[in-house]
């Protein structure tokens, strides 16, 4: 922690400088957001009994999403893979939507069809939550592909993870975003595993894994991501390459997670020690080291991040009770948004037989 | 009438909807420099330019999954698969991402691309690209599968299937992109999920889709020249959506029914229309419902025994006088 209240470099970028008192707060607030997002899906998860399938838990990963989509401007599109509550929340997404869709509830932001890999909220720019490792990739180039092909001036923010790196479609759309010269960037969200299989068991590399990107031709950059200063600073210099020169970048960013893989991960202290875990916690926390930060800068008070903290529990327990009290999808409900045209009864959607039920 | 190959109306719709719309481009390997592995955007990049009809490389779990995302944002790709067979490679891009992304967004998006190209046998290329997935799709809610068996319903189809808002696979045949048929110079649409009887009769029902329909219409020939039976052919054109009144009309007049696939037989289409015709015009049948498909093992390279290993004229009429 000290060394990093140390480095002033990325704290004196331009596009940290710029920032006011309130927008390094907000920065401190969508952090807090989304841990007690987190922390209460969990709870419920345990003891609701109303959740079901996976819940991959974004905490200690915080400063990723906020530090990065802090910097989307009006026609900047977001798209990521199954651990991206952090990005939905980051995104502007309410904390309401998302839990009722954890609950499988109709009022869910996919009206409980998706649950918690599939949040979605395209009105802002926000194209998913993709539970298929890496599935997403070329679509956050085609995303890209749009904005220059419609001559928007605007980028593509792709995550994955260190093991998603490993799929032939990243590798895939690595070449094509760079043939085609597209404005997506990949960021690389790594937290040294993928389920219970270190980075040095599953990924062959030379530096790093973004510097596989070289074959491609491509800019790469690695990011310290305890540090939101030092995610904004060179996570905005691949933008500007996006919005300027039209060419993708791919960032890596070291992050940790806390929990298990997903809520049901026996495995959690067997294929990391608990000292690891321990380690960063008290000393990397993303979260402690921001707090830290904006009081030593004098722009925060203890009692202020003790009030933002308690607005952001207050906002996730409304959530859990906008959740409970929220109805179920119809058995109906089943068969609509499967095809666009039957939904919106056009001729071709009252054409044929859709749907072979008997 | 004019008469042009079932390539060119292919063509013809396809220029016709990059005119019409601008959000329509066409991506795939070697559509546009080249002219198309088969030639069916012949001409398209000359006119429209690079920035409409784009050469990918041979990428194409990248290019499917970049047409879908770019779907997203309102444009509509046409994308071309070389071979459909080549689909496994992006299977899910095509079934997760364009088949599944409308359904999870609980409606919040929608994929109106069109995914096109060869899917038969019958050419000598060997078991891994002599593929027919359009059974294997149509299992998936949310995609639309069409197989046009002549250049009339070619063009009319995939002018429709470029102007629908869902994801629509257009399975082409390459067995016949130079045949002939009569086109109209004049703008028409054939809607999604309509069969067409191909000829009238009133003894059995032959329903087939894509080239099948052409070896059934030769089979009716057969069997009304030298059996002295009435044979109708039903052309399902569309999978899913899957026109169900014109089969079970058509089962309702004859009586009798085979059904001619160009898929292998285990869960076909016809495995599917079997099933819907027991479970509906049960009463109306006076003898099984039987089935000609392909032979069931991977499709063999032998020029002369891949012929047989597709449904051919004689085990249609074979089967026809197993039950009249
Ligand atoms: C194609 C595919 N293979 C396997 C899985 C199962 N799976 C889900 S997440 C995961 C680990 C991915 O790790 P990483 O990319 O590092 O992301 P992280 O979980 O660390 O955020 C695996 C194996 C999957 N969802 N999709
Ligand atoms: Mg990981």
């Amino acid at each position: 922690m000290e060394t990093l209240l140390k480095t002033k470099t990325f704290a004196d970028a331009e596009i940290n400088r710029q920032l006011t008192t309130e927008e390094k707060i907000d920065l401190l607030r969508q952090m807090l957001r989304i841990r007690r997002f987190e922390l209460t899906a969990l709870k419920q998860y345990q003891t609701s009994g109303q959740m079901g399938g996976f819940l991959h838990l974004y905490t200690g990963q915080e400063s990723v999403a906020v530090g990065t989509l802090s910097l989307c401007g009006d026609d900047d599109h977001v798209i990521a893979g199954y651990r991206s509550h952090g990005n939905a929340l980051a995104m502007g997404m309410s904390m309401n939507e998302c839990m009722a869709e954890l609950f499988g509830k109709a009022t869910g932001c996919s009206k409980g069809k998706g649950g918690s890999m599939h949040f979605f909220a395209p009105d802002k720019n926000y194209w998913g939550g993709h539970g298929i490792v890496a599935g997403q990739t070329p679509l956050g180039m085609g995303l890209a592909f749009a904005l220059k092909y419609q001559g928007r001036k605007g980028c593509c923010l792709c995550f994955l993870g260190d093991g998603a790196v490993n799929q032939g479609v990243y590798q895939a759309s690595l070449n094509l975003a760079s043939l085609w010269s597209l404005p997506v960037i990949y960021i690389i969200e790594n937290n040294q595993y993928s389920m219970g299989t270190s980075l040095e068991r599953s990924s062959a590399f030379k530096n790093c894994l973004a510097a596989r990107a070289e074959g491609y031709n491509l800019e790469w950059d690695r990011i310290n991501g305890e540090d939101i200063y030092e995610v904004r600073a060179k996570t905005w210099t691949a933008i500007q390459r996006a919005h300027n020169e039209s060419r993708p970048t791919v960032l890596e960013i070291n992050t940790y997670r806390y929990y298990g893989h997903s809520v049901s991960d026996a495995n959690t202290k067997k294929y990391r020690n608990p000292e690891e875990i321990e380690k960063y916690r008290k000393f990397h926390d993303p979260l402690q080291l921001w707090q830290s930060r904006l009081l030593a800068e004098g722009v925060i008070t203890e009692s202020q991040i003790g009030e933002l903290d308690v607005a952001a529990q207050a906002e996730a327990v409304a959530a859990v009770q906008f959740a409970e009290t929220s109805p179920l999808p119809e058995p109906a409900d089943i068969f609509s948004d499967v095809y666009y045209e039957v939904d919106e009864q056009t001729p071709a959607g009252r054409t044929g037989k859709h749907f072979f039920n008997e | 009438m004019p008469k042009i190959t079932y390539r060119k109306a292919l063509n013809d719709a396809l220029a016709e909807e990059l005119a019409r719309d601008e959000n329509v481009f066409i991506i795939g390997e070697e559509v546009a420099q080249y002219n198309g592995a088969y030639k069916v955007t012949e001409g398209l990049w000359a006119r429209f330019g690079d920035k409409r009809v784009l050469d990918t490389p041979i990428t194409e779990a990248a290019f499917v999954g970049l047409g879908v995302g770019a779907s997203m944002l309102g444009l509509r790709p046409v994308i071309e698969l070389m071979f459909w067979s080549f689909a496994y490679v992006a299977y899910d891009q095509i079934v997760n991402n364009a088949g599944c992304i409308r359904y999870m967004s609980g409606g919040r998006i929608h994929c109106p691309i069109v995914i096109r190209g060869p899917a038969n046998g019958g050419t000598g290329v060997g078991a891994t690209h002599s593929h027919t997935p359009e059974s294997i799709l149509a299992n998936s809610p949310g995609v639309k599968v069409i197989c046009p068996a002549t250049a009339y319903d070619a063009k009319g189809l995939m002018k429709s299937a470029i102007r629908d808002n869902d994801p629509v696979f257009v399975m082409e045949n390459t067995l016949l992109y130079g045949e002939i048929w009569e086109v109209p110079d004049e703008e028409y649409l054939i809607p999604l999920g309509v069969a067409d009887v191909k000829c009238e009769g009133v003894d059995i029902s032959l329903i087939a889709h894509g080239r099948a329909v052409l070896t059934s219409l030769k089979a009716a020939e057969i069997l009304a020249g030298e059996h002295g039976i009435n044979a109708e052919v039903v052309d399902l054109r569309s999978i899913r959506p899957l026109d169900e009144e014109t089969i079970l009309q058509s089962v309702r007049k004859t009586h009798h029914a085979v059904l001619v696939d160009e898929n292998k037989p285990f869960c076909s289409v016809s495995a599917q229309i079997a099933s819907m015709i027991q479970e509906k015009a049960f009463d109306d049948l006076d003898a099984p419902v039987l089935r000609v498909c392909s032979l069931d093992a991977p499709a063999i390279y032998s020029p002369a025994l891949e012929k047989l290993q597709l449904p051919t004229v004689e085990r249609i009429v074979e089967k026809v006088l197993e039950i009249l």
